[in-house]
């Protein structure tokens, strides 16, 4: 725990954004977590992403399980609305206040034990459903709140801080969420903020569930030798199969500026995600050539927008609920009365 | 980018902003410490080592620290950040010190046989004896007056700076032993080196204030010469001035003659200056204080002549100008008489050796300055070493104590047969300040407080008397809260590359945005694409060696840190650590006491 609050005063060319906010205003409270660990950096990456997006404070729900990584949403946007769910629930508490108020923008964050042990069966459904929301996993091969079991990221070889290696299979969230129809699929290194915060923002901007990976070094009981989730390993082991950038809406002027890359895939709100490089006979809408460029590449961690698909209707599209967040609902709509139930019930005599 | 050197002492140094700009060196984040922990004695001997006369800096201080101040360039959310009150906290140490005379210099007992003569009491050579008695020295000082202070008493009106504090700190030279001649001025030069003195300092200060010849200037006794008028004021000869004072000049002497004139009896006094405000000598603080008395500070005005109407003074006429934008080229518009009783000239001093002799090997400029080394302050004649305003002509009190300690330092040399121009330099020394996990031995938090406002004693009481002090320093509540505005720049961020596994943490945290690690490059390119545009190019950029795990470098804008330390607590390999500098000064004595060890 640091021994002071980060100093209020900025640097006078701190600059503000669409709303008026500088980047210090998508601050949140002084990180407790060990000096050094990845999830800090991803926190950094988050607050710039969400000050460049000029999302309202007001308007973000960050949501989140239990472990090092799901005690972060306290250290980002102290003025955004938040839930610390218990250990593995994050998706079915977003699912929940998605429900009730799809109009907020919902930032999860998770572990790859909260999300890959207890709680991946609701990770799977939040999937399915094409929740919108930005789902960041913050992987760094072990529990670190428990004090550094292996989880089920940690490669097989891999070994812990006293020397043990693991010789289960790991699950690889990215390959899970492909092969069960997750529709924005990105992985980064929390090393790489130029690479994280055009993937956090084009993630946010999805329609739907966008699932972002992010390799993140456990500084305290994973970033020895022999460890594959190190800095230094995944330093050397990073490989950007894809490089992007986000195009924000109001800044995307079609004519002049034409797309940089190779591809580009317009995003639901008007957004534009530019490829600047994707690898040969590589489609990033084509859900079986990511899952074989993955297989093709083993024991790397390969990097970048993988695949995204902007198509396929979110939760409340599917669900055909209300355009607005059911605060916004008239009373006498939320609740018709008594008469109103007699008659539904009828219907289903 | 090169990696920046940071063993080389001047790196810290220069990022002590304060202690970079006062020309002393003064340790000014340690004292400020000492205060704030309430060791006011500790504060003002640490303040004494390199300044001399802290309880009269802390009054008189022209200050160039306060404007390098880092604090000052940081934004702040009352509209402008002001520098720490630096100057006015030396006060507070001296205000607060208890006993010193156990901790003063002392002469030994033994003389080491050299003599010295220093040329007038000012501070300059009031400094040489300081340096140099407590190694031996016999020092005898030939003083014109029949005081000691040079200007520090003869101009610097009390009412600025009480005759007790003046008294108090050039005593604690004097009672060293020096040899002190008062009434004897130096007439020749050759006579005072026919005594057979092993060395000489001219310290006489830049004795001659300007004249300015304009038709009636020798028609009336109603026209002074600033610096004499002061010092007619400071012996006693004058006590009084007309009502309507005009003073011509807009210097630290117009704003000493133009508040004493209304202790005099001056009720309509002008300070009348040729250019706009902008380019005044005067300091700003200065201006406040004259201002606070209802002086009125006319600007683009031009004397042309005094009005003598029957043998008697009455008046002033003066150009009104209108300046060109840079205030380079004026235009007259008209000219205008205003109404006076006394005119104080104000307009600078000039030098004067007429007592030096031509033919002893003192070169003399085509200005009729002495030709001085800078370093060494020796002029052309061996053995013979000039300082403060005699050296370069008119300073401040500060530099005549630097002059001082560094001709100290040649005179020692001279005399123990060491090359003047052997010199020691700084040394810096580092010292972790890390007590434990997330503890510094410093308060490293920022504190938002603004500047503390100096209470001044009410108009009405002031000018009661001449020397009632304006200036009531501060109270312990401002003490409290104005020491915690140092940002500490002394701790410095000290970074090891080898350490370093580019976590970003350190570059998260950083509340101004100084690091950032980046791929390597030419230093202006660079400057531009940091986490902040680094553009105070007077403001060192470190650069790191090649980080190992991808060759990047490690940038730190040295411009806006606060020296909070999160960087070095978020550090998770301490790779950057909070260390203390501590610049290590060397003042006159090496070549005596290597004499000594080798005698020994
Ligand atoms: C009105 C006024 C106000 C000032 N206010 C400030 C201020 O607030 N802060 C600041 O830092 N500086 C101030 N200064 C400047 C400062 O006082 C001088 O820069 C400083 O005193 C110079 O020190 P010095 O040792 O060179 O000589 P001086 O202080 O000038 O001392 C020279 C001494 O030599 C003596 N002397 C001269 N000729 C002879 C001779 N032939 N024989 C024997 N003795 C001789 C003089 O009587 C005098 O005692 C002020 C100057 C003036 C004129
Ligand atoms: C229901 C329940 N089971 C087990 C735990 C113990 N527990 C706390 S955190 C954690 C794992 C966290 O791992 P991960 O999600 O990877 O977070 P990290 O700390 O590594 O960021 C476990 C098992 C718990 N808090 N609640
Ligand atoms: S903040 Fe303190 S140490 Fe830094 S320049 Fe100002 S007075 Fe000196
Ligand atoms: S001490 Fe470190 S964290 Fe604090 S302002 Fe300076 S560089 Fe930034
Ligand atoms: S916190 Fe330490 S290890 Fe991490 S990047 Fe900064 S200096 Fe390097
Ligand atoms: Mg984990």
């Amino acid at each position: 725990m640091p021994s002071i609050a980060k100093p209020l005063v900025g640097h006078p060319s701190l600059a503000k954004n669409a709303i008026g906010l500088t980047i210090r205003d998508y601050e949140g409270t002084m990180s407790t977590l060990c000096a050094g660990c990845g999830h800090d950096s991803i926190t950094a990456a988050i607050i710039k992403a969400l000050w460049e997006l000029s999302t309202p404070p007001h308007r973000l729900a960050k949501m989140s399980g239990i472990g090092c990584s799901s005690k972060t949403p306290t250290y980002f946007v102290s003025g955004a609305h938040g839930f610390n769910s218990a250990h593995g629930r994050m998706p079915a508490i977003a699912t929940g206040a998605s429900a009730a108020n799809r109009e907020l923008t919902y930032v999860g964050v998770s572990g790859d034990g909260d999300s890959l042990s207890i709680g991946i069966g609701h990770l799977c459904h939040a999937i399915r459903r094409n929740l919108n929301m930005l789902y960041v996993l913050e992987n760094n091969g072990v529990y670190g709140l428990t004090k550094g079991q292996f989880s089920a990221s940690t490669d097989v070889g891999s070994k812990s801080k006293k020397g043990e290696a693991n010789v289960m299979s790991p699950i690889d969230p990215i390959q899970l969420a492909l092969s069960i129809g997750a529709t924005f699929v990105a992985r980064s290194f929390s090393g790489d903020k130029e690479q994280l915060i055009p993937i956090l923002k084009a993630a946010i901007a999805h329609r739907g569930f966008a699932l972002v990976d992010v390799i993140s070094p456990c500084v305290t009981f994973n970033d020895h030798e022999g460890s594959t989730k190190s800095y230094k390993y995944s330093r050397g082991a990073t490989h950007a199969a894809t490089e992007s950038d986000f195009v924000p809406p109001a800044t995307e002027i079609v004519g002049s500026i034409g797309p940089v890359g190779s591809t580009s895939i317009r995003m639901h709100d008007g957004s534009v995600l530019n490829f600047t490089r994707v690898p040969d006979n590589y489609d990033v809408t084509d859900r079986a050539a990511a899952v074989k460029y993955l297989r093709e590449h083993p024991g790397q961690i390969v990097t970048g927008v993988l695949f995204a698909d902007e198509g396929v209707p979110d939760m409340h599209e599917m669900a055909g609920s209300p355009q607005t967040a059911l605060v916004n609902v008239p009373f006498d709509k939320l609740c018709p009365g008594s008469a109103a139930l007699e008659r539904l019930m009828g219907s289903f005599r | 980018m090169h990696a920046s050197d940071t063993s080389n002492p001047d790196y810290f140094h220069k990022v002590v902003d304060c202690q970079w700009a006062c020309p002393a060196h003064t340790n000014v984040p340690e004292y400020i410490r000492l205060i704030a922990q309430g060791r006011f004695t500790d504060a003002y001997m640490l303040n004494r080592e390199s300044n001399v006369f802290p309880a009269v800096l802390g009054r008189t201080c022209d200050r160039p620290c306060e404007p390098a101040c880092r604090r000052s360039r940081l934004p702040s959310p009352s509209g402008e950040e002001t520098p720490v009150a630096i100057c006015r906290l030396k006060r507070v140490a001296s205000d607060h010190k208890g006993d010193i005379s156990e901790r003063l210099p002392k002469a030994p007992a033994v003389k080491n046989g050299k003599r010295i003569a220093c040329i007038g009491a000012g501070p300059s050579s009031l400094t040489v004896a300081n340096d140099l008695m407590p190694h031996g020295y016999s020092i005898t000082i030939l003083e014109r007056y029949d005081k000691p202070g040079g200007l520090m008493r003869t101009n610097i009106p009390s009412f600025r700076l009480p005759e007790q504090v003046l008294a108090d700190e050039v005593n604690s030279i004097l009672d060293m032993g020096v040899d002190i001649r008062y009434n004897t001025p130096a007439t020749s030069m050759k006579a005072i080196l026919d005594e057979g003195f092993d060395a000489i300092f001219v310290g006489s200060g830049a004795p001659r204030g300007k004249d300015l010849d304009l038709p009636g200037r020798n028609e009336s006794d109603r026209i002074h010469i600033g610096i004499d008028w002061l010092g007619g004021l400071a012996f006693g000869h004058i006590d009084k001035i007309g009502e309507k004072v005009l003073i011509i000049g807009v210097g630290n002497t117009a704003m000493d003659c133009c508040r004493s004139s209304r202790r005099l009896g001056g009720k309509d006094v002008k300070v009348m200056a040729r250019r706009p405000r902008a380019y005044f000598k005067a300091s700003p603080w200065e201006l406040e204080d004259a201002e606070e008395e209802n002086i009125e500070i006319v600007i683009n005005h031009a004397p042309k002549r005094f009005v003598i109407e029957n043998g008697v003074l009455t008046g002033m006429e003066f150009e009104r100008l209108e300046w060109d934008a840079e205030a380079k080229k004026s235009t007259v518009i008209d000219t205008v008489i205003l109404p006076c009783d006394d005119v104080i000239l104000a307009i600078g001093q000039d030098n004067a050796f007429p007592w030096i002799e031509h033919d002893l090997g003192i070169e003399f400029d085509k200005w009729g300055m002495p030709k001085v080394d800078q370093t060494t302050f020796e002029c052309t004649r061996p053995g013979i070493f000039f300082g403060g305003d005699a050296a370069w002509g008119p300073k401040n009190i500060i530099w005549a104590v630097e002059h001082g300690h560094q001709a100290a330092i040649s005179i020692d040399n001279h005399c123990q047969g060491v090359s003047v121009a052997e010199r020691l330099g700084f040394g810096i020394n580092l010292i972790s300040q890390k007590m434990g996990l997330s503890e510094w031995s410093y308060h490293n938090d920022y504190n938002p407080a603004s500047r503390q406002k100096m209470k001044h004693v009410d108009l009405v009481q002031r000018f009661e008397d001449l020397h009632v002090e304006v200036e009531l320093g501060f109270t312990a509540e401002q003490t409290a809260r104005e020491v915690q505005r140092c940002l500490n720049c002394d701790v410095q961020t000290v970074f090891k590359a080898a350490k370093c596994i580019e976590c970003d943490a350190c570059i998260d945290i950083c509340p101004l945005s100084c690091l950032t690690i980046t791929k390597d490059g030419p230093e202006d390119e660079m400057r531009l694409r940091l986490s902040a545009p680094a553009t105070n190019i007077t403001q060192e950029l470190f650069a790191s060696d090649p980080l190992p795990h991808t060759g990047r470098l490690m940038m730190k804008d040295e411009d806006l840190c606060v020296h909070c330390g999160l960087c070095a607590e978020r550090c998770p390999t301490a790779a950057w650590d909070m260390q203390k500098s501590q610049l290590n000064i060397n003042y006159a004595g090496q070549a005596s006491t290597k004499l000594e060890l080798t005698h020994a």
